[in-house]
């Protein structure tokens, strides 16, 4: 039984058709890479999948768990095990990042049926998932992302990931930003979630990535559809050939609008 | 004229019928009287008053009314006053502060002796409460005087229940080098009015923080007025927060008088509903107060689409080797820290108030009283929550 089945997706921003009829299978403990220049719509994607109401929805569905994932709240798709690591992570100033993982954690396990976690457990979990992040403690105190660096934000992603423990994580260009040293560390909290009902979403303009987070399937995103699909192997094709080896170049069209 | 005789007829039955005071403070009463009579109400054709419509305070007949006041270990007698009243709050501009001149009766006069800590909040507290009946019109009045190289908290509150007018003033007289931790917060019923003046006359090298939280009365209108001397330090945090028809008008004005001194002004407001908010914050930067550094900010959030807010800067700057800055904004809830918050599971409710409590926060950091700081962040978390989804 797949977790997640998208099929013939379309979706809008303002006027412009930015999804143009995605299909996509992903079961149980897989790890499927979405490749793809500037502009073919890997971003839209995943923040379709979260919940964002920027996007319009036009035409196809969404099955996650045998749910309508396109009828629920994002708050309704976190509780449900959704997790999306954000490309551009928000800062939030005058909230600490403690306060809002704890609100965070202790409504998703309320509605997964779990007691909430009191201040002292709540603290010896975030304790126990810096520590394997390599993150610096004092951050917890500090407002949410805000005065965070370009690293740190997406060490935060990926320890907040390691706290909700989602179903389906999807990863919107966890890699942008990073130096070599911050990518592996953020790969390696990614591998330890690796599990057999977890399954991934890696979005990435770079293979590069794809040497730590070894993907289960690797697809190729252009204009809005996927137009190839296959194993890791398609990602080192990618390497050797650049998209322009497949025919595909960037949108320029998008690129001068972002 | 008409108009106003009308409206001054009933306060002039009131005042001819109270007791005569001492003869300082009747002089003082008689000529505040007079000057409200000369000035009436103010209306929305005067500059000061062009946002605030005083017009259903100036149409109703308040009974005369009187506060509860808490008392304190530093409260003195009125004859301490006398050199002080009414010499820094002036009556001359301002009707409300003439009525309330004219109508002052009894009067909290605090006194801190030179280089003296008082640790301890001093809190004063109005209450008009009592509902039903009559609108009645208070006129409470504070003076606080702080010695040289003293160092107190001054936490004002004015509550009550039902209808009526609240026109307090309070001076304040800070001593060279004092410091002076200054609370007023305005928890008023909401169907009362509220007109309050503050001016604080500040010494050399003073350091004086102001804070004012507007959070009651269907009208609210605070004036904090600051003189400041040589090298004095001047901090006025504000926050209001307006629901449902409130009205809440904040005019502040900082008068560089000497030079070296330093002011900093942050104001920040939350509207939902129907309600309004006016900034006005004057900084007069005299011809010898050079070396001036003056900071105002005034920052509002807007919670629907038909709340108002009308915020102005008003800068008169005489001297040329001064540094003044001043920003307005005016904003919604930002919508990707809402998505954010919700694409971790927190409900719509709950970002929402997560995120009007981060705006207010740092203002509410600043808030050093630990019993003000708790009772303000439950007002911030509660006030908002009925309204989401």
């Amino acid at each position: 039984m797949a977790l997640l089945e998208i099929k013939d997706l379309h979706a809008t921003v303002g006027d412009r058709e930015i999804l143009r009829g995605i299909d996509l299978t992903i079961n149980p403990g897989e790890v499927h890479a979405i490749m793809g220049p500037n502009g073919s719509g890997k971003s839209t994607l995943a923040q379709v999948l979260a919940g964002r109401e920027l996007y319009s929805v036009t035409g196809g569905s969404v099955t996650y768990e045998r749910k309508d994932l396109l009828e629920m709240s994002p708050e309704d798709r976190a509780r449900e095990g959704v997790f999306l690591a954000f490309q551009y992570p928000v800062e939030i100033p005058g909230v600490s990042n403690m306060y809002f993982l704890k609100a965070a954690l202790n409504t998703i396990r309320k509605a997964r049926g779990l007691e909430e976690l009191d201040a002292m457990d709540f603290l010896n979990l975030v304790r126990e998932k810096m520590k394997s992040m390599e993150m610096d403690q004092t951050l917890l105190n500090r407002p949410v992302n805000t005065g965070f660096s370009g690293g740190e934000k997406k060490r935060n992603e990926i320890f907040q990931m390691a706290v909700l423990e989602p179903r389906l994580a999807i990863l919107d260009e966890t890699d942008s930003g990073l130096d070599i040293d911050a990518l592996r560390t953020v790969a390696a909290g990614v591998n330890a979630l690796r599990a057999p009902e977890r399954s991934m979403i890696v979005v990435t303009h770079y293979q590069r990535l794809l040497n730590y987070i070894v993907p289960d399937f690797v697809h190729v995103l252009s204009q809005g559809r996927i137009v190839k699909s296959g194993g890791k192997e398609l990602a080192l094709q990618l390497e050797d050939s650049g998209y322009a080896g497949l025919g595909i170049a960037d949108d320029e069209e998008v690129v001068a609008r972002v | 004229m008409t108009a106003i005789s009308e409206q001054t007829g009933a306060w002039l039955e009131q005042f001819t019928k109270r007791q005569a005071a001492e003869p300082w403070l009747q002089r003082l009463r008689n000529a505040a009287f007079q000057r409200f009579v000369e000035l009436g109400f103010p209306t929305t054709h005067n500059e000061e008053w062009r946002f605030t419509n005083v017009a259903p305070i100036a149409r109703t007949s308040f009974t005369v009314g009187r506060a509860s006041v808490t008392s304190s270990k530093y409260q003195v007698g009125l004859a301490a006053a006398e050199p002080h009243l009414a010499k820094h709050a002036s009556f001359h501009h301002s009707a409300f502060v003439a009525l309330n001149t004219a109508f002052l009766d009894e009067v909290s006069v605090l006194r801190i002796p030179r280089n003296t800590v008082v640790e301890e909040p001093i809190e004063i507290t109005y209450d008009s409460g009592r509902t039903g009946g009559v609108p009645h019109a208070t006129h409470p009045r504070t003076l606080v005087l702080v010695g040289s190289g003293s160092q107190c908290t001054i936490v004002e509150t004015y509550k009550g229940a039902g209808q009526y007018l609240t026109n307090a003033v309070t001076e304040i007289v800070a001593g060279d080098g004092a410091v002076i931790d200054h609370y007023k917060v305005q928890q008023e019923s909401l169907t009362a009015w509220h007109v309050a003046t503050m001016n604080a006359t500040l010494g050399r090298s003073a350091n004086f923080t102001s804070h004012s939280i507007s959070l009651g009365a269907s009208l609210a209108r605070n004036d904090a007025n600051a003189t400041l001397s040589r090298g004095t330090e001047a901090t006025l945090n504000g926050l209001y927060i307006v629901t449902g028809a409130q009205h809440v008008d904040n005019h502040t004005a900082i008068d560089h008088a000497m030079p070296h001194a330093t002011s900093h002004e942050l104001y920040k407001g939350i509207l939902d509903g129907k309600a309004s908010a006016v900034f006005n914050g004057k900084i007069i930067v005299r011809k010898d107060a050079q070396k001036t550094d003056s900071k105002q900010t005034n920052k509002n959030l807007v919670l629907s689409d038909e709340a108002v807010i009308n915020t102005k800067p008003e800068l008169q700057i005489f001297a040329d080797d001064v540094r003044c800055t001043h920003g307005a904004t005016i904003g919604q809830l930002d919508s990707e820290m809402m998505f954010y918050l919700r694409s971790r599971g927190i409900g719509v409710r709950e970002a929402r108030s997560l995120l009007i409590y981060a705006f207010a926060q740092d203002i509410v950091d600043r808030v050093r009283v630990q019993s003000l700081r708790d009772s303000l962040e439950r007002v911030l978390f509660e006030k908002f929550h009925e309204h989401a989804d």
